[in-house]
């Protein structure tokens, strides 16, 4: 066991180094510096506050130096400041984003099971009839949807139309004078239409998925055993099959997260939701490389952990696998 | 084996049949594009602002007075371009990976694996954001940065089937007739670990088009003045409550042809392995 855990850690460590690696060279590679909008953009400064600039970020050192500057920095979880007007830490400027961007996939992803499950038993149980034929055209109109697309739709329709709903933003202008039950409701009327998007663009995935899920443990003996016995067909399906089908699901949740966290960039722009996607694109904009790095590690970091509390649920989970722990991802 | 295989599935598989049609169209109609356009799809034409669908403009105009139906043929082509050159780039830096990984094995396997884990773990629409953002948008750029971060899964798969080969019976042999480790890999097992491709490449083009579309929607995709279906529905948005037909068709004809090759995708699957057939 000892030495699982320590193969383990050896790989965290190694894959987390891997991350920082990409996050700076595919932004450092890239043509261009992030003073260019300053400085040879700008036809106000010379020469001089060009490299006054780059003397101030250190961006005139090598690039493994300032590599392993970023790193040492790092690793005391000191992400460096924000090149924009503000120079404010990367880390506050995250800290204040991401709440939202967790709490909207969070939700997304328990609605998506709350739906999923049943929807992939039945349509496991009724295989080849009327139920499941639907569902598996819905499953892959929800593959092939668009999220931007869908989204513009709903806005055309329910907000333009029938003004059920804002068109985006996070609260009204009338927020602040609203009860604390009138302001969870704008809140939640200001997130139903992003929340519906992206429940929509990740169920089709997981019913699928818990769909064959249900119908490979079906196939196994101790099914015929309980059904043998003479259990009603509900208490075999939900009681039975359903707790082993969601095992592999448990893996799945860990292997959807950075979908997730990049497809928030596409949700939260569109609906102008201050979250960590919005931040990311803005930082992309801006050319702000500290932020930028920061979002990365970040995203990246957030999906290693996401697949090793996965695979240490997996663990809790099924008994069969405790004294066999693999490496998180691995192959 | 395979013909009589293929030809039932071929009958029981309406759905692969339905993609298949789909995917032919929508190639036909970007082949076609030249001989279909009834507009030039870059001439703007200041009479004929936000006219709604007709005779002579199927799909209507757009705010300056551009033919919808038209341009979307041209960006057909886009899609289709992205599909297949990133699907070509991801599929060659995939096998390339996986091969050397499963037949070399050691510390070659494990870095090229480690690798793998690592790019997994980025969101990838957060790269593909942020180095075409850098390197300037347009459609080359586009390509290759989907390509180069879509390779994963493959070098997963070539590698399962090459480690599971290079312990044949008919590698040991061609080893002990004396065939370089070049030849072995190139000639006896690259031809054999390419089985989960075809499935793999057309579910690949499905994805490339949709994170194409994305990315020209949010304005770092193809640029102005080349029209691809998600730069379309950006223009759309801008007029999205009077001229409902810039946002619909480009939408639709997104969803369409992800639809067709994700069908024909799931078809492969049910042909190449009966095993996973639902």
């Amino acid at each position: 066991m000892p030495a699982i855990l320590a193969r383990k850690c050896l790989w965290l460590a190694a894959v987390f180094l891997g991350i920082t690696v990409i996050s700076f060279t595919v932004i450092h590679l890239a043509p261009g510096s992030p003073t260019d909008l300053e400085t040879t953009l700008n036809p106000m400064a010379d020469l001089e506050a060009g490299k006054r600039l780059a003397d101030f970020y250190g961006l005139d050192k090598p690039l493994p130096e300032q590599y392993w500057n970023w790193l040492k920095r790092l690793v005391r979880l000191d992400f460096g400041n924000s090149m924009s007007s503000d120079a404010r830490p990367v880390m506050d400027k995250i800290a204040e984003r991401l709440p939202l961007t967790l709490w909207l996939n969070g939700i997304t992803l328990f609605l998506t099971l709350i739906l999923a499950i049943p929807i992939g038993v039945i349509a496991a149980r009724n295989r080849g009839g009327l139920f499941d034929k639907g569902t598996t055209l819905l499953v892959f109109i929800g593959f092939a949807m668009p999220g931007f697309w869908l989204s513009l739709l709903l806005v055309l329709h329910f907000s333009i139309e029938l003004q059920w709903f804002p068109l985006s933003g996070l609260e009204s202008l009338d927020h602040e004078s609203l009860s604390p039950a009138g302001k969870l409701l704008d809140l939640a009327r200001h997130l139903a239409l992003p929340i519906f998007v992206s429940t929509f663009g990740s169920l089709a995935g997981y019913s699928r998925f818990i769909r064959s899920s249900i119908l490979e443990v079906l196939r196994q003996e101790y099914i015929l055993t309980a059904r043998a016995k003479g259990l009603p067909e509900r208490i075999v399906l939900f009681r039975h099959a359903l707790r082993n089908a969601l095992l592999p699901v448990i893996t799945l949740l860990g292997l959807s997260l950075p979908g997730l966290i990049g497809g928030s960039v596409i949700i939260e722009s569109i609906f102008s939701l201050p979250g960590m996607g919005q931040l990311f694109y803005t930082a992309v904009m801006a050319r702000d490389y500290p932020l930028i790095m920061g979002c990365l590690v970040l995203g990246a970091g957030l999906t290693l952990v996401g697949n090793i509390l996965a695979d240490a649920c997996y663990g809790l989970a099924d008994p069969r696998i405790r004294g066999s722990l693999r490496p998180a991802g691995g192959s | 084996m395979f013909p009589e295989i293929a030809r039932r599935s071929l009958r029981l598989h309406s759905l692969l049949l339905l993609g298949l049609v789909i995917v032919g169209l929508m190639s036909l109609a970007a082949i076609l594009a030249p001989v279909l356009s009834t507009h030039d799809p870059l001439a703007p034409n200041l009479d004929a602002k936000l006219l709604p669908p007709s005779a002579a403009h199927f799909f209507g105009t757009d705010a300056l007075g551009r033919d919808l139906f038209s341009r979307m043929l041209y960006g057909a082509r886009v899609s289709l371009w992205v599909g297949f050159i990133s699907v070509g780039i991801s599929l060659g830096i995939g096998t390339g990976l996986g091969l050397a990984a499963g037949y070399f094995r050691g510390l070659v396997d494990e870095c090229i694996m480690r690798f793998v884990d690592v790019m997994l773990c980025f969101p990838s629409f957060f790269l593909i954001l942020a180095v075409v953002a850098f390197l300037e948008p347009n459609l080359v750029n586009i390509m290759v940065v989907i390509g180069l971060t879509s390779w994963m899964n493959v070098a997963r798969l070539v590698r399962a089937e090459t480690l599971s080969l290079r312990e044949r019976e008919f590698i040991h042999a061609a080893r002990l007739c004396g065939a370089s480790s070049l030849s072995i890999l190139l000639r006896h097992i690259l031809p054999n670990a390419i089985a989960p491709i075809p499935v793999v490449a057309t579910l690949g083009v499905a994805g490339a088009i949709l994170i194409e579309s994305s990315l020209s929607f949010l304005g770092i995709g193809v640029q102005y003045p080349l029209p691809s279906w998600g730069n379309i529905l950006l223009e759309g948005k801008q007029t999205l409550e009077i001229a409902w037909w810039l946002s619909l068709f480009p939408g639709l004809a997104i969803l369409i042809t992800v639809l067709g090759y994700n069908l024909l995708g799931e078809g492969l699957r049910d042909i190449f392995d009966p095993r996973l057939a639902r």
